[in-house]
C-alpha cells in the first residue's frame, strides 16, 4: 500500500462529524426517506449517489435544516453534529447553516460585488471586528475557492459578470468564508464545463483538509473521482455505504450493482 | 448478470468481447488435442497444421486486448462489468500462452518424428494434455456460466497434472541414464511435459479469473502443489 494514488484516498481520521440514526423524512403523506443510518466522517469527501427522485438531496437538505422552510416536510429520528442534535430546538438554524454551508447546482452569486458576495455572511455573522480583517477573509476565502487569481484585480466588479465555473468557484469561497465545518454540494458541477468540472474538483480534494465534503451528484464517475465514501440511495433508502473504492469494484448489495453500471436504476 | 444495460450497445460490446474468448479458448483446446495427437501418431502435417493455427490464437488475443482497452476509455465500466473486462484481459493472455505451448509441442512433434519412438511416452503425454484440455473446456465453462464451484474444481484438478508432469520426470530421466542415445529425445519429450504442465498452471490461472469474476475476491486457500521436481536428484536405485 505504498502507491500514492492509494494512499491519498485512505481516511487518515476516525471522528464522526455526522452521525445520523434511525432518519425519517415526510413530505405530506409521502415517506420520503425511510431509516437512514450513516455517519459522516471528518476530513473526508462523502458522494451521494443514486436515481433521481431516490432522496439524496432531500437527505442532504436535512443536514443544514434546509427543509426547515418546506411546509409540509417533517423530520424524525437523530441528526447530530459533533455530537450535538441539530434539531434541537435551542439551535437556530441559521447558526446552523453557517456551520454546514451549501452550494447549489446553478452558481448564484449575489447581484453584489464580488468582494461584497464573500463579505456577506462574515458580516451578518459578525466573524469579523475591522476591514482589514474583512479583507483578509474575502482575500483567504477566494484562495480556498481557487479563484483569487482571476478576481483579484477586479474584487468590485458584480460577481455575476464571471463564468459558470468561476461563479460556481466564488459561491464555493462564500460558502467557506463562515469557516464552516461541512460544506454540502448538490450537483456542483451540472451546469460546468469539463474544464470547470476539473477545477472543482480539485478544490473540492483541497477543502477536505479544513472541511468534510458532502456532494451529491448524478455523475457516477465524478463521485468515483472526488469522493472516499459513497452512499447509495434509491427509493428513500440507504442501500449501501462504504469506502467508494469497494463500492465502485465489489459492491455487495445487486442494487448498487445494477445502479453504478449502468442497468436499472 | 441477468439484468441487462440501460445501453443495449454496452451489453453487445461486453458480450463479443466474451465470445472472442471462448472463440479463442475452443482454438487453444483444439491445438492442445491435435499437438499431442501429432506427437502420438507422428503426424507431422497435423504438427504444421497447429504451429499456422497458432497465429489465428494470436490475432485474437490482439483484439481481445483492443476491445477491452475500448470499453475502459469509452463505458468506464464500474463492477461486475469492470471485472469483467479486467478477466478478458487476463484469460486471453493464458490462452495465448497455451496456444504458444502447444505451438512448442507441435514444433518438437516434427523433430521427434525423425526418431526412434520411445514406448509409452507419447501416449502418457497424450493422456495429460486430454486432462489439461478438459480442465481448459470445464475453466471455460465456468467462464460462461459463472460457476465458482466448478472453477474450484479445475484448481483443485491441476494437482493431477502436476502428479502425472512428476512421473515422466522420472521415467525419463531414468530412459536416459540406461541409455545415452535416448538423451536428445527425451529431452524433447521432457520439455512437451513441461510444456503441458504449465498449460495446466494457466487453466487455474483462468479458474483464479473466474472466481475473482464472481466474487470480487481472488482466492486466497492455497491449491495442492504437487509438482515436487525442483527437488529431484537421482532417482532411487531399485
Amino acid at each position: 500500500m505504498n502507491d500514492m494514488r492509494i494512499v491519498e484516498r485512505d481516511v487518515d481520521t476516525q471522528a464522526i462529524k455526522f452521525d445520523c440514526e434511525n432518519v425519517q423524512v415526510y413530505y405530506g403523506d409521502n415517506h420520503a426517506i425511510k431509516d437512514v443510518n450513516v455517519r459522516i466522517e471528518s476530513n473526508t469527501v462523502t458522494a451521494f449517489i443514486g436515481p433521481s427522485g431516490c432522496g439524496k438531496s432531500t437527505f442532504l437538505r436535512c443536514l443544514n435544516r434546509m427543509n426547515d422552510t418546506i411546509d409540509i416536510c417533517r423530520v424524525e429520528g437523530k441528526l447530530s453534529l459533533d455530537g450535538e442534535n441539530i434539531y434541537d430546538r435551542k439551535v437556530d438554524p441559521v447558526q446552523l447553516r453557517a456551520k454546514v454551508g451549501m452550494v447549489f447546482q446553478k452558481p448564484n452569486p449575489f447581484p453584489k460585488s464580488i468582494y461584497d458576495n464573500i463579505a456577506y455572511g462574515p458580516r451578518i455573522h459578525g466573524l469579523v471586528d475591522s476591514k482589514a480583517d474583512l479583507d483578509m477573509v474575502v482575500e483567504r476565502s477566494l484562495r480556498r475557492g481557487a479563484i483569487w487569481d482571476e478576481v483579484k484585480d477586479r474584487l468590485h466588479a458584480p460577481g455575476t459578470g464571471l463564468s459558470g465555473g468561476q461563479q460556481q468557484r466564488l459561491c464555493i469561497a462564500r460558502a467557506v468564508a463562515t469557516e464552516p465545518e461541512v460544506l454540502l454540494m448538490d450537483e456542483p458541477c451540472s451546469a460546468l464545463d469539463p474544464i470547470a468540472t476539473a477545477q472543482v474538483e480539485e478544490l473540492i480534494e483541497e477543502l477536505r483538509t479544513n472541511f468534510s465534503v458532502i456532494i451529491v451528484t448524478h455523475s457516477m464517475q465524478q463521485a468515483a473521482r472526488v469522493s472516499q465514501r459513497t452512499a447509495f440511495f434509491h427509493l428513500g433508502e440507504l442501500v449501501e455505504f462504504g469506502k467508494t473504492g469497494d463500492i465502485f469494484t465489489n459492491p455487495k448489495d445487486p442494487r448498487t450493482e445494477s445502479y453504478i453500471t449502468g442497468r436499472i436504476g | 448478470m441477468i439484468e441487462e444495460h440501460i445501453s443495449s450497445v454496452y451489453d453487445r460490446e461486453l458480450e463479443a468481447v466474451q465470445a472472442h474468448i471462448m472463440k479463442m479458448g475452443g482454438l487453444v483446446e483444439t491445438a492442445i488435442l491435435d499437438a499431442a495427437t501429432s506427437l502420438e501418431n507422428r503426424d507431422e502435417e497435423l504438427a504444421a497444421a497447429v504451429r499456422r493455427q497458432d497465429l489465428q490464437i494470436d490475432e485474437l488475443e490482439q483484439r481481445i486486448n483492443t476491445e477491452a482497452a475500448r470499453l475502459i476509455a469509452l463505458r468506464a465500466p464500474a463492477a461486475g462489468d469492470l471485472r469483467t473486462v479486467l478477466t478478458v484481459m487476463k484469460i486471453s493472455g493464458n490462452l495465448e500462452r497455451m496456444g504458444d505451448y502447444a505451438k512448442n509441442i507441435a514444433k518438437r512433434t516434427s523433430v521427434l518424428a525423425q526418431m526412434t519412438p520411445i514406448e509409452g511416452a507419447t501416449s502418457d503425454l497424450r493422456r495429460m494434455a486430454q486432462a489439461v484440455e478438459l480442465m481448459l473446456k470445464d475453466a471455460l465453462d465456468s467462464y460462461i456460466h459463472r460457476d465458482v464451484d466448478l472453477a474450484q474444481d479445475v484448481r483443485v484438478r491441476d494437482g493431477d497434472v502436476d502428479q502425472m508432469y512428476n512421473a515422466m520426470f522420472r521415467q525419463f530421466l531414468t530412459y536416459m541414464m540406461e541409455d545415452p542415445r535416448h538423451i536428445t529425445g527425451c529431452m524433447h519429450l521432457h520439455f512437451i511435459a513441461k510444456n503441458i504442465e504449465r498449460m495446466g498452471d494457466h487453466v487455474t490461472s483462468i479458474a483464479d479469473q473466474v472466481i475473482y469474476l464472481v466474487s470480487g475476491e481472488v482466492p486466497t486457500e492455497v491449491r495442492p502443489k504437487a509438482d515436487h521436481t525442483a527437488f529431484i536428484t537421482t532417482p532411487t536405485e531399485g
